[in-house]
């Protein structure tokens, strides 16, 4: 066994062994893996499959129906532009095509150099003050199309 | 604690050492004041109270939403309840030693009535509050989420003990379906008939489970997010009376993943809960044994939907299945299976608390107690608002939520997410009530109510929620996989110009099959939307077809910007701000030139002149 195959079943199996290797728990055990690497490496979901007896194909038609689970890395710094309903009648598409043309990339998709990941979340609950735009979990309120540039350069 | 005396007696101890007299700031803590910075505010509280020596003489609590998110962060000085607004760090020592120490009001942090202009000072006057009746949602400013011995001093826990000791399973069925409660997650179904369901339902080993769906996925809704995180216990105590009366003793909350607060505030009470022996084995003593777990949701809207949250829950895809058996027969692992929301438990320990008689006189014939909505959009007031049953949309909209910003007029309220419709001006005084709004051709929903202007465009609102429930469903069944992606395709095509004359037909027969051949309801009230929206606003769909014409001016394809030339003074915001040089200045004092070819309708310039001299047609 190679040392990174070791390290992810000692990651992994603490993570089974959180939830008592209960097969029930497999969305919230994918998730502390993806909190643990960011997304889903492939070899993660084998030794979950194989640790806790689910069928592969269980474990990726899982990892893929989730709308929160990625199985390619993700940029350092995720955006979340918020499609909410309050958001969208305050005109979030617009602040999301603005994002899209800064970064040169589509939703759901990473910048090359891994630095931003463009993701799209429908109502944080913060209705008050949207449009909404979440980067790294700071909430930034009343966004418009001019602040885009500014938010981006201050995470350069 | 084992015993009813031992729950009754750290009540009372609780309370002793409580002095009523004693001034305490509440720093509202809900997700809209988080989004503002209340952290730093309270952070900056609880040093100056420090510096200013006064740790013994003043308390200071975070708590859950108070649900005036548009004036936050909010503070609310009890016991007089006097309420300051947007308060920032800085305004910190002000009301330390202006308010606590002499006494005084700070004048300019006190919420300003716009139709009066003036000034109020106490938290139940202001305008927003007046006809709310908060019977849910107004612990949430007493206490703190975290602090168990908090919502025992409000009464937490007593409501547990009554059905305990005092009512047998059958009798605290009896309560709940005379009380009329019916299911707040949008179904309107009657809870207690759910629950004697699901105690009547054989089971082989005599497993049963109760559920809490916190899965709140309608867009523009945050009502359930806000009970969970400002007052968890309320809705654990609801939990626990629901499982003896079904004689469960397994229980789940799902909760959505991107509710982290709400995940913590509710693992949390779990824990403090089976410490002081109301949850877990042998619950006071009784004998009872109850346990809950708390799941996270991976981020699917139709996992809201039951039986797709049992499949989640099992560890597999959240696809719903065919209910020719019901859950409460059949549910999680095929046990009978009682899943009720977070709202709908939440009012179970009043019902036991205060009885079904005293229940069922608040709200209307068919639909009894109080409804939390979430009030956003365009509307001066956001926030969350609970209200009585029976309350008109025009009282909600303008008494509560202070009408429509801007001077701009009213043009539709959305209430029931993606599952709901728009309901126009010319029905405003429409009680909410289950049945009057299903009539209506909405439904009550969970309770999102999102407020639009004329500046917005209908047919852009029910494409809007189709792309939503189209990413949403799970694509087990075809008619919503395919019958959606179709209705929003021709939507597509409509906001681009590209209507033709039969599209409106069309639409209407695509809708009727997925009412009637959906699996579940996602699919079967997707076309509420659009169908709503073609019976109240027939003309915007004609005018994008016939026309080609936006008259809200959203609709990219159908618009174009302009200079107003004796508007435009040259300033060249605008002209530095496009993204593909389409604006060219032409000196000073003149107008900028707008070059269509390279115009790519991204709304740039119109957001930041502020002149008002770009023109959308």
């Amino acid at each position: 066994m190679t040392g990174k195959a070791k390290q992810v079943g000692k990651k992994v199996g603490a993570i089974l062994d959180s939830y008592q290797r209960d097969k029930a728990m497999l969305v919230s055990i994918l998730q502390d893996i993806q909190a643990e690497y960011n997304y889903l490496p492939g070899e993660t979901l084998l030794e979950v499959s194989k640790e806790l007896g689910v069928p592969l194909s269980q474990v990726y038609s899982v990892a893929t129906f989730f709308k929160a689970f990625s199985l390619t890395p993700r940029g350092r710094h995720i955006i979340n532009v918020c499609l909410g309903t309050a958001c969208h009648v305050r005109g979030a598409a617009r602040i999301l095509e603005t994002f899209e043309r800064e970064l040169d990339i589509n939703r759901g998709a990473t910048t090359k150099d891994l630095n931003y990941t463009l993701e799209t979340v429908n109502c944080v609950g913060a209705c008050a003050l949207g449009p909404m735009v979440i980067v790294d979990g700071e909430y930034l309120g009343e966004m418009n199309i001019e602040k885009v540039k500014p938010v981006l350069e201050s995470y350069d | 604690m084992s015993s009813l005396e031992e729950l009754e007696g750290l009540r009372k101890s609780i309370l002793e050492k409580i002095d009523p007299k004693k001034p305490c700031i509440t720093v509202c803590g809900g997700t809209g004041c988080h989004a503002y910075g209340c952290e730093r505010v309270a952070a900056a509280f609880e040093q100056e109270i420090e510096k200013q020596g006064l740790t013994a003489k003043v308390d200071m609590k975070t708590t859950g939403c108070h649900g005036f998110c548009e004036q936050g962060p909010l503070v609310v000085i009890k016991p007089a309840n006097i309420f300051y607004r947007r308060v920032k760090v800085d305004d910190v020592p002000d009301i330390i030693s202006e308010t606590i120490v002499k006494g005084n009001v700070v004048d300019r942090l006190l919420y300003t009535d716009p139709d009066t202009g003036e000034k109020i000072t106490y938290e139940h006057e202001v305008p927003f509050y007046k006809k709310q009746n908060r019977l849910i949602f107004g612990n949430n400013g007493l206490i703190e989420p975290t602090s168990i011995e908090d919502y025992i001093a409000v009464g937490g826990y007593a409501a547990l003990g009554k059905a305990l000791f005092k009512m047998s399973p059958e009798e605290i069925i009896k309560e709940v379906k005379n009380a009329g409660l019916r299911g707040r997650g949008g179904g309107g179904f009657p809870t207690g008939d759910k629950w004697e369901s699901c105690r009547n339902a054989p089971s082989d080993d005599g497993i049963r489970y109760v559920i809490c769906n916190a899965d709140e996925g309608d867009p523009g809704a945050y009502m359930d997010r806000s009970v969970m995180e400002g007052n968890p216990h309320s809705v654990l105590e609801g939990m626990i009376i629901g499982a003896f009366a079904v004689g469960s003793h397994e229980g789940y909350v799902y909760v959505r993943n991107e509710y982290p607060l709400a995940v913590k505030n509710t693992a949390l009470a779990v824990k403090q809960a089976e410490e002081c022996g109301l949850l877990g084995k042998n619950i006071l003593g009784t004998g009872f044994d109850f346990n809950v777990r708390i799941n996270r949701g991976g981020g699917a809207f139709v996992c809201g939907e039951s039986t797709a949250l049992m499949a989640s829950l099992e560890g597999k895809v959240g696809e719903p299945r065919a209910k020719y058996v019901h859950t409460v027969e059949k549910g999680l692992w095929e046990r009978p299976t009682d899943l009720n929301n977070v709202e709908t438990w939440a009012n179970v320990p009043l019902i036991i608390n205060k009885g079904a008689d005293w229940y069922a006189q608040i709200g209307t014939e068919g639909s009894k107690g109080t409804k939390i909505f979430s009030l956003v959009g365009k509307i001066n007031n956001t926030g969350l608002v609970e209200v009585p049953m029976g309350i008109t949309l025009r009282e909600i909209i303008y008494d509560i939520g202070g009408g429509i910003p801007g001077g701009k007029k009213f043009k539709a309220v959305q209430t029931g997410g993606p599952s709901g419709g728009c309901i126009p001006e010319s029905i405003l005084d429409l009680a909410v009530d289950f049945d009057e709004l299903s009539k209506a051709g909405s439904m009550m929903g969970s309770g999102g109510m999102i407020v639009m202007d004329e500046d917005n465009c209908m047919v852009d609102i029910a494409k809007y929620f189709l792309t939503f429930l189209e990413g949403e469903s799970c694509g087990k069944c075809l008619p919503c996989r395919e019958g959606i992606k179709r209705m929003r395709e021709i939507l597509t095509d409509i906001t681009e110009g590209r209507g033709r004359e039969g599209d409106i037909e069309l639409l209407e027969e695509l809708a009727d099959t997925l009412v009637d051949c959906s699996l579940c309801a996602l699919g079967s009230t997707a076309a509420n939307p659009v169908l709503s929206t073609i019976k109240y606003f027939r003309d915007e769909y004609e005018a994008h077809i016939k026309e080609k014409r936006c008259p809200a001016g959203i609709c990219k394809e159908l618009i174009t910007y302009t200079i107003d030339e004796e508007k435009c003074p040259g300033c060249g915001l605008c002209v530095k701000a496009c993204p593909t040089e389409a604006i060219t200045s032409m000196g000073k004092k003149k107008p900028v030139v707008l070059d269509q070819e390279k115009c790519i309708k991204c709304g740039t310039c119109y957001s930041v002149c502020k002149l008002d001299a770009i023109k959308v047609k």
